[in-house]
């Protein structure tokens, strides 16, 4: 009995360690956060009085990040780092960790420094009305990077994002060109019901939908990993096996997986199967190289140049559009070995 | 007349029957309605077919239910095990390394080191729930949130990519024409029966699930028997990630074993075990697991649109689940009654 007296005491203690460990670096965030504080209110203060144009080197904008949740966006936050490096503007930046109520408050704490304008890639579509509405007040311009808002148009600048259709229209004009023109295709869906995934299979159907030759014979979800886009590749083989010219997989991801499933099915991914995935990122190249990948879309996390191209003339009262599509190419296996090196994702 | 129906009675209440006949149901729709199912080939080398993918996908969840099960017949609940599989397969992911074609670290010091993470994290949730007393689904729920935190911080947040030919045995090998995961599987079945039904540990089991008070009076040290039943789990499931990070040759933290505690749950259910503890059933909850499967590859090879997938899941779960409720059971008794007067 004395044993589970103390032990009790000792788990708690335990798990407070663990509590206050996980809490530290937030804590620290916040500390630095209000430390950058002072020099902004300073640095805002010293450019309110001339009302000329301003120039990157006295831009101070905020960035509001959803978090870190994956490589894409672990690229995205660096190339945005990056650039305001580059070019010497003063950055404020703030990792929600995928909490809609600290991506607000960031928000609120820019509004409080009199940032001069605020970059947003908010984690869901609602609830941001309030908080939008606030910056507006301030008269702070609002950018959405990457993802929308479900708020009306005049309560942001301008959004600043992949074309999800045109990605799927992109591999769908480039999957007629592999194929001739003719052959069954089996689809890998992305997460059903996120905006990627039923956005691409659109475009897709879209891009394809004049040439009679193009048919999709079966169309499944992988929820946008390798295990899944394997498991349901493998099925594919088993259901249709020869039948099967080619597969289109929302991201590259999943087609890694299915690659893996065609090789070990005993046809050769790239030749047997022809291959067009979304994305872009290290792994494609590499499959590429190898052959086994005949396409890839860009969907293009680098946007730190184009955000604080817009960032600019949006301080400076220039009309932009609503939209600005982040520019995106895509790539085919005779510039994948050139192209490896230079890729940041 | 009366004895056969005495007889089809016995038959209805044995343990493994419903959910091999819910089993038998999934199998025969698909020798109606999907065309080379059952079709098994030899390629490569070793069996190639539909059904060896349902034993050879199959294979993490049978094991986790393995696990389950005991922590299940103690009364208990383990949510944390999709958890420790994305922390099994982060770590050894990171300890084989993404260097091509070689490895870090031999293999035989990869799979001892990751076991034994599987087992402090069985360990900890074994100690929250024998010693400081937490109710078993809160005292794992802990593990399940923070171990998916755990598996990020392994792996820096990032897809860990591994390129060591031997590596990918474990899950994607094969051994006498059958897949290597088989043969993990039976390995650890026959571990767990023979502990369980071999010594008295499964008697102790079945004996704090069904009262833990009663046998601690009785003498058995009711809380190591817990302690047992969830390293046991724990470690079933750093089995289980080891197969899915090597099947896919990479680990995802976000996405490894997502779910899957849900999934062995219902396995450990569909076999017949109890979620008040008690008597178990290591064999139903392996055929539980299977049948999961089924319905998922039969789901993938037949063409549901992805949309309904997960409804399509839920009607067929729901069907097996009410073939084993009490009214449900005691119309169907006397249904088969009525019939057998009649006769």
């Amino acid at each position: 009995m004395r044993m589970q007296k103390l032990l009790l005491p000792l788990l708690l203690l335990i798990l407070i360690t663990a509590l206050a460990a996980c809490a530290a670096p937030a804590a620290d965030t916040s500390q630095s956060a209000s430390d950058a504080a002072q020099p902004a209110d300073s640095s805002a203060a010293s450019s309110a009085g001339e009302a000329t144009m301003k120039s990157y080197e006295d831009m101070v904008v905020g960035y509001a990040q959803i978090g870190a949740e994956s490589e894409w966006r672990t690229a995205n936050t660096a190339s945005i780092k990056e650039e305001a490096g580059n070019l010497g503007v003063e950055l404020k930046f703030s990792d929600a960790q995928q909490k809609q109520e600290n991506q607000i408050k960031a928000i609120r704490s820019f509004i409080a420094q009199q940032v001069d304008v605020i970059g947003v890639s908010p984690v869901v579509e609602t609830g941001w009305e309030t908080v939008f509405q606030e910056a507006k007040d301030a008269g702070i311009p609002l950018i959405l990077v990457d993802r929308r808002a479900d708020v009306p148009e005049d309560l942001y600048a301008t959004y600043l994002g992949s074309d999800f259709v045109e990605e799927g229209r992109k591999a769908g004009n480039a999957m007629i060109e592999i194929l001739g023109g003719e052959g069954k295709i089996v689809e890998l869906v992305g997460t059903v019901g996120s905006a990627p995934a039923n956005d691409r299979a659109t475009g897709f159907r879209e891009a394809i939908a004049d040439t009679p030759g193009m048919e999709i014979i079966a169309s499944q979800s992988g929820d946008f990993t390798r295990a899944k886009g394997k498991e349901v590749m493998e099925a594919f083989l088993k259901t249709y096996g020869d039948e099967i010219n080619a597969l289109y997989a929302h991201n590259d991801d999943m087609a890694i997986g299915a690659i893996q499933a065609i090789e070990e099915y005993g046809l050769k991914p790239g030749e047997d199967i022809k291959i067009v995935s979304v994305d872009a990122v290290r792994g494609a190249f590499e499959a590429m190289i190898e052959g086994k990948l005949n396409c890839t879309v860009e969907c293009n996390p680098l946007l730190g140049p184009q955000f604080f191209d817009l960032a600019l003339k949006v301080v400076n009262g220039e009309e932009v559009p609503k939209w600005v599509p982040s520019e995106e190419s895509i790539f085919f296996p005779d510039e994948a070995e050139a192209l490896l090196p230079t890729r940041k994702y | 007349m009366t004895s056969l129906s005495r007889g089809w009675e016995r038959i209805r209440n044995a343990g493994l029957f419903w959910p091999l006949a819910a089993l038998a149901l999934v199998m025969l729709f698909n020798l109606i309605f999907t065309p080379n199912f059952f079709r098994l080939e030899i390629k490569n080398g070793h069996l190639f077919g539909s059904l060896i993918d349902i034993l050879n996908r199959g294979a993490p969840l049978m094991l986790m239910a393995i696990g389950m099960t005991l922590v299940i017949a103690t009364a208990g609940v383990d949510l944390s095990v999709g958890a420790v599989a994305a922390i099994c397969a982060a770590t050894a992911t990171v300890l084989v390394g993404n260097v091509t074609g070689a490895t870090n670290m031999p293999l035989w010091e990869v799979i001892p080191i990751t076991l034994g993470v599987a087992l402090l994290c069985g360990l900890w949730n074994g100690l929250l729930v024998s010693r400081a007393r937490i109710e078993p689904m809160v005292a794992t729920l802990v593990l399940m949130v923070a171990g998916r935190g755990i598996a990020q911080l392994i792996t820096g947040g990032q897809i860990i990519t591994v390129y060591y030919e031997r590596f990918f045995y474990f899950g994607a090998g094969y051994l006498l024409g059958l897949p290597f995961t088989l043969f993990i599987v039976a390995g650890v079945m026959l571990f767990a029966w023979l502990m369980t039904r071999r010594t008295a540990i499964g008697l102790f089991i079945e004996s704090v699930g069904t009262n833990a008070s009663a046998s601690f009076y009785s003498g058995i040290n009711e809380k190591n028997v817990k302690l047992l039943a969830y390293v046991f789990c724990a470690f079933c499931a750093g089995i289980a990630g080891i197969i899915i990070s090597s099947n896919v040759k990479s680990a995802d933290a976000n996405n490894v074993g997502l779910y899957m505690e849900l999934d062995a749950i219902l396995s450990v259910v569909i076999g017949g075990t109890l979620m008040s503890g008690g008597r178990f059933s290591l064999a139903g909850s392996v055929v539980g697991a299977l049948l999961i499967q089924s319905v998922t590859t039969t789901i993938y090879a037949f063409g549901v649109p992805p949309e309904v997938v997960l409804v399509v899941k839920a009607v067929v779960v729901l069907f097996v689940v009410l073939l084993y409720s009490q009214p449900v059971k005691v119309a169907l008794d006397k249904l088969s009654r009525r019939r057998g007067v009649r006769a």
